[in-house]
């Protein structure tokens, strides 16, 4: 690709983003290393650490691997097939990113009390993070040139090995971002494992702020998730190639050719009709259960719109900050190869599989010592959603970027425009429905953030997200039913635009 | 496509229009008369603090959260805080602030109402409300009720236990058992209890609805759950029966949620003042019939039918500072395969 170093205009802002990214690792060095090295090496090597860390190695394995069968079938069946209602299955396929992971949890749980552990745990949290990988699975296969399947075809090779090995490998960077993320989210999830009562690496280090009231532990633990999710993003820089996955107009003219499915329609019906029946029918009807269970008494319209609107506000904030960051991070990961661009993709990550209790306490750190202003107030939780969902919103802008020809940029370049002008008028117009996209997906997952928000916002401060958690902690599911409707409500409107967008 | 910019220009827009509101709403509220930090449930503690509110004729700021999460985040924010008041769940967390220096000491008279087994020997926290350990049985399946958790390691509670092994309330238990009676005896109480095959439920709740269904027993709960159960139910249709343990029983342990005042506070009369509230009578008659929990003043006593006073119980002696050192409890948990 563009051989050239990254120009310092567009570096700049996205080392600064790579850098309040890094701000949870400066303070995980610093509480980790306050007995020493010695103190934190035997806490990170005992043999429960170790088996905590199979576990979860373990269960994120299995959950990315049924996402990634869920979200690219899905993605296939509704973008490149004449499957009936295609435009239906792509925003229900879309819906589950509403539904935070403790809300499918708890319905899987009071549905089947004897679901729990392992499978409990992989159940809710494949149902909840598929998404992710769908979205940008599905994106990239409305958006790629068919020319290259009808090339395959035309020498004689089969459908099935075409998708195999022309299709897949087009989508493979889409796929590889969408996976990341659920391993990653996996990871540091704590509301479905606490539900299901399997216990995971994060779950490990809640219990140990639970149990020591001492940091240095669960700052020790939080290192090895920090070191696993560059070793992940390394990965998954790898699995990239040096392919180019971009086209020059032309292909926008002719509607993608949809593969006819024939008798094989009823099952890819009956497929679609499974996941999104476990996925956003079960859930919602168990809140539909709840909020039916409840009485006035339990409802208090005029503090849950206010809640909304209050959520609305934030969510909208972090996702307009996290974007703007997210984007020359997003640009210099796509166009330029060498070590600055892989160590700022890897800075934007390194933080992701952190739990939200060790990144909110690290803010909480900072803030509290150099920025006692802003702390608790509205911008230092704005700036947490930043850092904790940069990824999330890199990873939309980054395979969005890459789908954009780079030649009309040097182009645009060679007519003597500045590299951040061409950031704005060529590249951020071509990639601009991933951009929206990864916006969007911010914006939901802002909206269910529950650790960071509880620890950061200004005091007095209520999201719906909160709320969920005061009702459900004195069991009061059918008063805290309608702020997890609402929050799912909310959360759908943006999860349907993405499922509808089409490039 | 310029045009699909619009959801993201809009969202940005839109956060902008956002922030004079919120202002407006009061986020960047001016200087609060008391700022409490709160680990027990807004549901449960609200109507309290806003008669606080009243009482002090000056405004109250509380942020709710986890107990355990809010001693951490008290930690780093050190000197900085701009909390005044920590209520907290268990008296662990509190014991963790007083370890590290947090808390001021209380004032005498303060101290005084409470009695000393309630509250930090060095005088910096205090026991508002008090709740039991127990043992929750069916009566037609337990003909002879044990006298001690000790006798549930016998052979013929086999297949008969619930318990919550990841409930803080039983860890606390576990603590006190370390504490009093040393960590090979709790090792050794701990395997038998496993090898007894009992059934884990998530918390006491879960426990004491088995026990009420005969799915399992005998359960080891906290008191209230019992009483609260029979408020929303009747009496009549709760069948489990609860047992005080006599004999100053681990398994008999009395634990504390309790109030601190933080270092940084530059409120110190109106904090005390607000300690002071907690322990009246009109609020700890709140805690008595909200959560049937034990009032810890004294000269208040719980109206809750059938509770038994609080010094009618044979609770072990025990520093409950102590119940702090919950890191070597879960390790045993853990050896013992229970967590």
């Amino acid at each position: 690709m563009t051989p050239e170093r990254a120009p310092r205009t567009l570096l700049l802002p996205a080392c600064l983003a790579g850098a309040l990214a890094l701000l949870p690792l400066a303070y995980l060095a610093v509480r980790a290393l306050e007995r020493g090295l010695g103190y934190a090496w035997g806490i990170v090597t005992t043999e429960h650490t170790v088996l905590l860390l199979g576990r979860s190695l373990g269960l994120a394995t299995v959950v990315v691997s049924a996402c990634l069968l869920l979200g690219i079938s899905l993605a296939w069946l509704t973008a490149r097939t004449t499957l009936p209602g295609a435009a239906v299955w792509s925003v229900l396929a879309t819906l589950p990113l509403a539904i935070p992971s403790y809300v499918a949890a708890f319905a899987w749980q009071s549905a089947i009390p004897g679901l729990a552990g392992f499978v409990g745990s992989a159940v809710a949290l494949t149902l909840v993070s598929f998404p992710y990988v769908y979205l940008p699975v599905a994106a990239t296969l409305r958006g790629i040139d068919p020319a290259h399947e009808e090339v395959s075809r035309s020498l004689g090779i089969g459908p099935v090995r075409t998708f195999l090995r022309v299709t897949l490998l087009q989508v493979r960077p889409a796929a590889a971002g969408g996976g990341l993320l659920v391993v990653l989210y996996v990871l540091s999830d704590f509301g479905a494992v606490s539900l299901m009562r399997y216990d995971t690496f994060t779950r490990g280090i809640y219990t140990s702020y639970q149990a020591s009231f001492d940091r240095t532990p669960a700052a020790a633990l939080s290192v090895v998730l920090v070191l696993m999710t560059v070793t992940l993003v390394a990965l998954e820089v790898r699995t990239r190639g040096r392919a180019g996955h971009f086209r020059v107009g032309g292909g926008a003219a002719r509607r993608v050719a949809s593969h006819s499915l024939g008798r094989a329609a009823v099952p890819a019906l009956a497929w679609c009709g499974a996941v999104t029946a476990a996925a956003v029918v079960f859930p919602l009807g168990a809140l539909g259960y709840w909020l039916a269970a409840g009485n006035s008494a339990t409802w208090d319209p005029a503090r849950l719109a206010h809640t909304a609107g209050v959520t609305l506000g934030v969510a909208a904030a972090g996702a307009a900050l996290t974007t703007v960051l997210a984007l020359p991070v997003g640009a210099v990961a796509a166009r330029y190869r060498g070590r600055t661009a892989h160590l700022l993709e890897q800075a934007a990550y390194a933080g992701h599989a952190l739990p939200g209790i060790t990144v909110a306490l690290s803010l909480v750190f900072f803030a509290a010592r150099y920025a006692y202003p802003l702390y608790q107030e509205l911008p230092l939780l704005v700036g947490a959603y930043a850092v904790l969902f940069l990824p999330v919103a890199v990873a939309a802008i980054r395979a969005a970027i890459l789908q954009a020809p780079p030649v009309l940029e040097s182009v645009a370049r060679s007519l003597g425009r500045r590299p951040l002008r061409v950031l704005r008028e060529v590249t951020v117009p071509l990639a601009a429905p991933g951009v929206a996209a990864g916006a969007a997906l911010t914006f939901v997952v802002c909206m269910k953030e529950l650790p960071a928000t509880l620890l950061l916002r200004p005091t007095g401060m209520d999201t719906l997200a909160t709320r969920l958690w005061t009702e459900t902690g004195v069991g009061a599911f059918a008063a805290a039913a309608p702020y997890a409707a609402a929050l799912i409500v909310l959360a759908a409107v943006p999860s349907y635009l993405l499922g509808r967008h089409r490039t | 496509m310029r045009h699909l910019l619009a959801p993201y220009v809009s969202a940005l827009a839109a956060a902008v229009m956002l922030l004079p509101t919120a202002t407006a709403c009061g986020f960047f509220a001016d200087e609060a008369g008391l700022v409490i930090y709160s680990g027990r449930n807004e549901a449960l503690v609200k109507p309290l603090l806003d008669r606080l509110e009243k009482s002090l004729g000056t405004s109250v700021e509380v942020r709710y959260g986890d107990s355990a999460e809010l001693a951490a985040q008290l930690l780093e924010e050190g000197d900085k805080t701009a909390a005044d008041l920590f209520l907290s769940q268990d008296a662990g967390a509190l014991g963790a602030l007083s370890k590290q220096g947090r808390l001021q000491r209380l004032r005498q008279p303060t101290l005084d109402k409470v009695a000393p087994q309630y509250r930090s020997r060095a005088n910096d926290w205090i026991g508002v409300s008090g709740r039991v350990r127990v043992l929750a049985y069916h009566p037609d399946k337990v003909p002879n009720v044990p006298d001690s958790v000790h006798d549930l390691v016998k052979p013929e509670w086999k297949d008969k236990i619930g318990y919550a092994p990841t409930n803080a309330s039983f860890q606390a238990f576990v603590t006190a058992m370390r504490v009093l009676e040393g960590e090979d005896a709790t090792r050794t109480w701990l395997r038998g209890l496993k090898a007894n095959n009992p059934k884990a439920y998530g918390n006491n709740i879960n426990v004491l609805d088995a026990v009420d269904a005969g799915q399992v027993s005998i359960g080891l709960i906290n008191h209230y759950y019992w009483y609260e159960k029979v408020a929303e139910k009747g009496a009549g249709n709760v069948v489990a029966k609860l047992r005080f343990l006599p004999g100053g029983d681990p398994g008999a342990l009395i634990n504390v949620a309790g109030v601190g005042i933080l270092n940084g506070s530059e409120h110190r009369s109106t904090a005390d003042k607000a300690v002071d509230f907690l322990l009246s009578k009109e609020s700890q008659s709140y805690f008595a019939d909200e959560t049937k929990e034990y009032p810890l003043a004294s000269g208040v006593t719980s109206t809750v039918p059938d509770l038994p006073p609080l010094d009618s119980l044979k609770a072990p002696k025990i520093d409950l500072s102590r119940l702090e050192s919950l890191q070597q409890t879960l390790t045993m948990l853990r050896e013992a395969g229970m967590v």
